[in-house]
């Protein structure tokens, strides 16, 4: 097979960034991808088989067949997960990733989410860590993602912002009905609501109309195309140039490795499941957390026993997503009006600043209401089957609120993504196992924002609130997964430099959420997009003709 | 009318009730075309009386009327074939319990008897009733198009939209409004 100057493994969020500017700036590049592209026609809508709520499977991959996972509870035993099973944390598995039927809430980091442990030290048992780049650095990247993958929102509202160069591209859209209920509750309790940033045409953008307003929107593809991910922006773009040539439907196996240490290509099993070599003068990692912990510690050889990388037993640790906690609030009017995308007020008083927290979340309303969501958010006491919990459905459905959000959690290194000994998928590979549990201090943090919730609801009118608060056994990572390959200027603490480069291999980078040292109080999308131009603009300044010179 | 699986001997009297209880109970005969994917006729109808504890009928139809059986026994053949045997064993349970406290199976006991053979199942067989509980509420809740929620009556009972033109209703077309 003809050799190339860049393989990139994933096709996602960053993937997408990082094919795209490496193929606009000359260099040419494979994009690999497991699953397969499609399109706004593949749009179902379908309420119990989509990426979010998905007994009857995910619309978006992997599918149940060939690719499970296994997860250790805490007496040690291991059980088999599912992708349709919540503890199988899965993201998706195809052409965009997980920003083909995400909500695309477009979120920075605040300043101090990347200065977390000289913020605020680290509690016992946790690796709380300063990241090695700070907000600043991540600035003109976060600008970049804004302006070019399309984001609209309005930041007007709220002081607890980073610095930013300019305003967003597209005005947020008009609000829905819960956002006219939220507001002035919150402003009467002295928060700073505002419309949340989203990565949603509001207006026609990038060649593409603006959103239609239906709330068939976190979980499922868009029907008319108006929100933005790598499927229909960056990924167009990188094929438009000519330099780069996107394979779908194949599985990498390894990482390949020469004598003198450095990577000389993947193999990788094409969509017939034939095993093929792609040489390559770089390979870059962007296949999200959880997969780019596996694909690394699968690839084992002589110089690198324990797997790429991880030299110091570092790759797949500090596991973490996002701890959701929140409320729900019963009015006696109707505040629902169907009004999409649903997610449209958010308040960032609560990210930090709270003695004795590390750290808070964002808190916003909900974004889909599906009927089958309603059957376990009835007010407490409510029956839970028979002719009192269908007239509760009746009677709360369209009476309710619901305001959550993502608790920035305190990363530890014993909740970790390692390799299955003895369970393979249908590549027969390996496949990647979940240890540990979300560190304490998280659900106490989780555990105030769902009060902090209620009382949003309760000034907004509600006549009974119910606290959606919980401290689930196991990893949480899902969709919004990071930290398996954590950025750090110390070989011994970090698997790759702050560039994206793996400390142990001068060519194999990794650049998605994996680098995260810590995942912030938000939806984790845009920074990673930010993180994956900063480390194409890094490799893009390093790259000397044919080679790359660390 | 064929009563596959029930051995027990009627009387005129007790056939009459028998034949007004399945009446009741919608749907558990043949699916489309006359035969399950999965389910044995008495298992259905024991399914399909169970169902109806967890949604009952009101002004609008219970579970089984709106199609639980149907979406049950596809998801079964399909997705659910992991609940397979916990189906089987469940189902039986439930006709033991009915059959020791009241002489009769599930599907035949009445009203008051099928409500205190739940509320037993709810608290003898918890994971089986759990199972058949959201499984329900996915029927009736959930799209039509995997067998339940006939003519999208839980929708319509929630007062959404339907056909499920969802956020498109504000719309107004007729001044050029649309997206």
């Amino acid at each position: 097979m003809k050799r190339v100057n860049a393989v990139v493994i994933g096709a996602g969020a960053a993937g997408g960034i990082v094919a795209k500017e490496l193929a606009t700036g000359g260099l040419t590049v494979v994009l690999l991808e497991r699953g397969k592209w499609y399109t706004p026609a593949d749009c179902r809508k379908d309420d119990l088989r989509n990426q979010r709520t998905t007994m009857l499977g995910n619309a978006f991959g992997p599918d149940d067949a060939g690719n499970p996972r296994v997860w250790v509870d805490n007496q040690g035993t291991a059980h088999l997960a599912l992708p349709s099973d919540g503890s199988y944390q899965n993201n998706a598995a195809c052409v965009g990733g997980g920003t083909l039927s995400y909500g695309a809430q477009a979120w920075r980091y605040m300043p101090q989410d990347f200065k977390m442990r000289s913020t605020y030290g680290a509690p016992s048992g946790s690796s709380l860590e300063d990241w090695p780049i700070s907000y600043d650095d991540l600035e003109p990247f976060y600008d970049k993602a804004e302006h070019e993958i399309g984001v609209s929102g309005d930041y007007s509202g709220t002081p607890f912002h980073g610095p930013r160069r300019r305003d967003l591209p597209m005005p947020p859209l008009p609000p829905n009905r819960e956002f006219a209920i939220l507001e002035p509750a919150a402003k009467r309790l002295g928060l700073h609501p505002f419309h949340l940033p989203m990565l949603r045409n509001t207006v026609a953008y990038n060649g593409r109309g603006p959103c239609m307003r239906c709330r068939w929107c976190c979980g499922f593809a868009c029907e008319v195309d108006a929100k933005n991910g790598s499927q229909n922006t960056v990924i167009p773009s990188a094929l438009n140039t000519g330099n780069c040539e996107l394979r779908t439907e194949c599985m990498v196996k390894e990482i390949l490795v020469d004598d003198h240490g450095r990577a000389r290509g993947v193999a990788y099993f094409d969509e017939r499941g034939h095993l093929r070599e792609q040489p390559s003068d770089i390979v870059i990692v962007s296949s999200a957390a959880i997969e780019s912990a596996r694909l690394l510690l699968n690839s084992r050889s002589h110089l690198f026993p324990n797997g790429l990388g991880n030299r110091y037993d570092q790759v797949g640790r500090h596991l973490q997503g996002h701890h959701y906690t929140g409320a729900i609030g019963y009015f006696d009017f109707d505040t629902y009006d169907d009004l999409g995308p649903g997610a449209s007020i958010a308040v960032m008083d609560y990210n930090h600043g709270t003695p004795g927290l590390c750290g808070g979340g964002m808190l916003a309303n909900e974004f889909i209401r599906l009927p089958i969501h309603m059957v376990d958010r009835l007010p407490q006491g409510t029956p839970r089957w028979g002719l009192a919990h269908k007239q509760a459905m009746r009677q709360w459905h369209k009476r309710s609120i619901v305001i959550m959000g993502p608790t920035q959690q305190i990363p530890s290194a014993s909740g970790r993504v390692t390799i299955d000994p003895g369970v393979l998928d249908k590549w027969a590979l390996p496949v990647a196992r979940f240890e540990g549990n979300v560190h304490p201090h998280t659900f106490e943090i989780g555990d105030i924002q769902a009060k902090r919730a209620q009382a949003w609801l309760k000034e907004a009118g509600a006549i009974d609130t119910s606290l959606m608060a919980w401290h689930p056994e196991g990893v949480s990572a899902g969709q919004h997964q990071a930290g398996t390959c954590r950025m750090g200027d110390d070989p011994r603490g970090s698997v790759v430099d702050r560039n994206c480069k793996i400390h142990d291999v001068d060519n194999v980078f990794v650049i998605d959420g994996s680098v995260h040292v810590t995942n912030g109080g938000f939806n984790p999308v845009l920074t990673i997009m930010a993180i994956a131009y900063h480390a194409s603009a890094s490799l893009l300044s390093n790259w000397k003709g044919t080679a790359f010179r660390s | 009318m064929r009563r596959a699986g029930l051995k027990i001997k009627l009387t005129r009297r007790q056939f009459a009730v028998a034949v007004a209880g399945a009446a009741a109970v919608v749907g558990c005969h043949g699916g489309r075309g006359g035969t399950w994917e999965f389910l044995s006729d008495a298992h259905a109808c024991t399914l399909a009386a169970l169902c109806d504890q967890i949604i009952p009928a009101d002004d609008f139809p219970s579970a089984s009327q709106a199609g639980a059986v149907n979406y049950i026994d596809r998801q079964l053949a399909r997705h659910y074939q992991k609940h397979q045997s916990a189906y089987r064993e469940g189902l039986d349970a439930a006709d033991q319990i009915s059959r020791q406290h009241f002489g009769t199976g599930f599907a035949n006991a009445s009203a008051d008897q099928r409500f205190q053979i739940a509320l037993a199942l709810e608290k003898e067989h918890r994971a089986f009733f759990d199972l058949v509980r959201q499984h329900t509420m996915e029927s009736y809740y959930g799209s039509p198009r995997h067998g339940g929620n006939r003519d999208a009556v839980s929708w319509r009972m929630l007062g959404l939209d339907e056909p499920p033109l969802r956020g498109r209703a504000q719309y107004d077309l007729r001044n050029g409004n649309g997206a």
